[in-house]
């Protein structure tokens, strides 16, 4: 099982297990609590399967649109983003999109290649959870997550920009 | 001048302590090379033919004398001596070991100066007018808004793994020094008939293989929203930009495929749907940049300089130096010098460690301590007074840089092309050289006036040579090195509007040994077909291609 790291109140934390089975495009849906399942089988059967009160959580790929979620937003737990390489830069504005557009409350995952290197980058768009490629460890998530003691930029954390900071 | 403070300090360090770590990471084998390649190009590091290089970036082309004398420090510790100058206001420097990188950059930030994302997918260094302060036709300083740029742009979470290199110029004046048309987003300050200031928008505008001027998405966008109407165009490049061939990756592709109407009316659609209080910067920050960039303290001086007079009728070089390369400044009794890193013989571009030291040691003395750098890869001193610039003359002649070719025949853009680039076909800076040689009688080239000659090694373009009068292009005939050549290109603009435009293909093209006497003829055929006061590039527009080809290709015998 790959390793499944939670931001939670400012730490890094390794989730004891993770409640979402990961769920083919069909075939019969994985037993348990939660499901995560690909855009195109969430839009045939998601909204009738989030009315029986199953918890859900949809898994974007780089190319699809989060617009095409918008108005199913507010009732998924989760949203996973793929990054099949890490070079590949969408995912950032579909996280900065969900949380500064849509307000998404939920858990955003970042899976595939994702390395240490760009962990900071995802954390500022609104990535709280991530399935590291690399092994990398809560302790090497914080410490990479500090690094940078100001930023220049208003994005998808609290995190004040650097104009704000010179008025305080 | 903006000067650092201490956010702007701690980013800087922080970079470099994050770089630090990779270079270790990548040094032990826990990064590959695949992992580790795109983290040394946003800091700046290219894998050359013999060595690496580093893209060391200079914001808005301004640099103090603390600076310029810190890149001498840099070119002599770790480097052979010297830099290379480049058309987008970076120094260059190619024989640098990864293992001294970090310490190279340490280095660097004690004078507020990095490499960050002097490459990789990222929102370049930004550029601007290099006159900005100093001339009368500005509508605003275009630094306020390129700071304000490059502090959003730096690091920026949203936009650091693009589809491809993103490039932003901002210019404030008619007369455009920057190539605006040629950049992925141009940047035009103007006033509107309200006298309210905002930004003409340009997009997908680029050289390369694609060679294509930037298009109008938006007249007069109020300057207060320049930033989070930037995150906008960047969102849906990032969303909408080709990732699966590198060859049309960039903006202008997108662009080309959907139009610059619907194209413009997605980024309109996205932006409106932002919230922009979050992006754009609050009046008190742009104050405060604003201040940063104030008038220096000039004296009161006549207009006419008694001391500037008597050197130019004494000295007939110095004369020619004045006439060339001294611009009119908007402070009375003051003068742009502009340095021409052009000497022939020389690389152009290229400058040592001791002229960087001398120049820098000229700007505190002689000019408010500034120095900027131009497209066309020469050096500006931007505030000096006319009493002094026998002086700064005097010193420019002492080490090597007097030349009097500004705009010239053989003040030429080249890349570094097969001399030092990886992906160049061909040797750009041994034509140039050979070309500034035919030229070098100042006499000569005075005559021909104003011609932009512009280099690239290869189809990448970085050498300009589509907006060059003429533009050489090097190209890769079965093992043997053969150049294009284009004519008619420009990259300007004057009060009577933008004349951007590409250059148009001579004929086949020429081989190694045959592009001087090529371009000579070129010029022999202009001063033929000329009428008076006519530049190249208006004679070449009024009687086309026809009697270049018969010059260039008349005695010409198949190869």
């Amino acid at each position: 099982m790959p390793t499944l790291i939670r931001l939670e109140g400012g730490r890094a934390v390794i989730a004891a297990r993770d409640p979402f089975a990961e769920a083919p495009l069909d075939g019969p849906l994985p037993d348990g609590p939660a499901v995560l399942m690909p855009l195109a089988r969430f839009q045939q059967q998601g909204p009738a399967l989030l009315d029986e009160g199953l918890r859900i959580g949809v898994l974007l790929q780089p190319e699809e649109a989060v617009e095409d979620l918008a108005y199913d937003l507010p009732r998924l737990s989760m949203v996973a983003l793929n990054l099949p390489k890490f070079r590949d830069g969408r995912a950032y504005s579909t996280a900065a999109l969900l949380r500064q557009r849509y307000a998404f409350k939920g858990e955003v995952r970042a899976v595939g290649e994702v390395l240490r290197e760009q962990a900071h980058l995802l954390a500022r768009v609104g990535v709280d959870a991530f399935v590291f490629a690399d092994g990398t460890t809560p302790e090497q998530l914080e410490a990479k997550l500090s690094l940078y003691r100001h930023v220049y930029q208003a994005a998808s954390d609290a995190r004040p920009p650097a104009w704000a900071e010179r008025r305080s | 001048m903006y000067r650092y403070d201490q956010i702007d300090r701690d980013i800087v360090a922080d970079r470099c302590a994050e770089f630090r770590a990779q270079v270790a990471r990548r040094l032990s084998g826990e990064l590959s090379e695949d992992q580790f390649k795109p983290l040394r190009l946003m800091n700046g590091l290219y894998l050359q033919l013999h060595a690496y290089m580093l893209r060391i970036a200079i914001p808005y082309g301004s640099l103090n004398s603390a600076k310029l004398h810190r890149l001498a420090h840099v070119a002599r510790t770790w480097d052979r001596g010297y830099g290379h100058f480049t058309t987008r206001t970076n120094l260059q420097l190619h024989w640098i070991r990864l293992k001294d990188a970090p310490d190279i950059l340490d280095s660097l930030a004690e004078v507020g100066l990095h490499a960050i994302q002097t490459s990789g997918n990222t929102i370049r260094n930004i550029t601007s007018d290099p006159y900005a302060g100093a001339v009368a036709d500005e509508v605003d300083d275009p630094r306020v808004w390129t700071e304000a740029l490059r502090q959003w742009s730096t690091v920026h979470p949203e936009f650091s793994y693009l589809p491809r290199k993103f490039k932003i110029a901002v210019t404030a004046s008619a007369r455009d020094r920057t190539a605006v048309r040629v950049y992925d987003i141009g940047l035009k300050l103007r006033r509107n008939r309200d006298g309210a200031l905002g930004f003409g928008v340009l997009v997908g505008g680029g050289l390369g293989r694609t060679p294509i001027l930037g298009q109008t998405i938006r007249e007069h966008l109020p300057a207060q929203h320049l930033l989070s109407y930037v995150a906008a165009i960047l969102r849906v490049y990032n969303r909408h930009g080709r990732r699966d061939n590198i060859h049309k990756a960039r903006i202008k592709v997108l662009v080309q495929s959907l139009g610059a109407e619907e194209f413009g009316r997605q980024v309109e659609a996205e932006w409106r749907a932002m919230d922009h209080a979050a992006v754009d910067l609050p009046d008190d920050e742009l104050a405060r940049i604003r201040g940063a960039f104030g008038a220096p303290a000039f004296e009161a001086r006549p207009a006419r300089s008694a001391a500037f007079e008597a050197a130019k009728a004494a000295d007939p070089a110095f004369a020619r130096f004045a006439r060339r390369n001294v611009v009119a400044h908007k402070q009375a009794g003051y003068a742009l010098v502009n340095i021409a890193l052009k000497t022939p013989g020389e690389v152009p571009g290229d400058c040592s460690a001791d002229q960087m030291d001398a120049i820098a040691e000229l700007a505190a003395r002689f000019s408010f301590d500034e120095v900027r750098l131009t497209y066309a890869q020469n050096l500006v001193l931007p505030h000096v007074a006319l009493d002094d610039v026998p002086a700064v003359h005097a010193r420019l002649a002492e080490i090597g840089l007097a030349t009097p070719n500004l705009d010239l025949a053989s003040d030429i853009i080249a890349c570094p092309g097969l001399d030092y680039c990886a992906l160049a076909n061909a040797r750009a800076i041994p034509i140039a050289q050979q070309i500034a040689a035919r030229f070098a009688d100042p006499e000569l080239a005075e005559d021909v006036g104003e011609l932009k000659i512009k280099i690239s090694g290869c189809i990448n373009a970085c050498g300009h040579h589509h907006v060059g009068h003429i533009g050489i292009l090097g190209v890769d005939k079965r093992g043997e090195e053969f150049y294009q050549l284009t004519l008619g290109g420009e990259a300007d603009g004057d009060a009577a509007g933008d004349r951007s435009r590409l250059g148009d293909l001579l004929g086949p093209a020429l081989p190694y040994a045959r592009v001087a006497e090529a371009v000579e003829a070129v010029v022999g055929a202009y001063r033929r077909a000329r009428a008076p006061g006519e530049r190249f590039v208006d004679t070449y527009a009024r009687v086309g291609l026809q009697p270049f080809k018969e010059a260039v290709y008349a005695d010409a015998h198949p190869a």
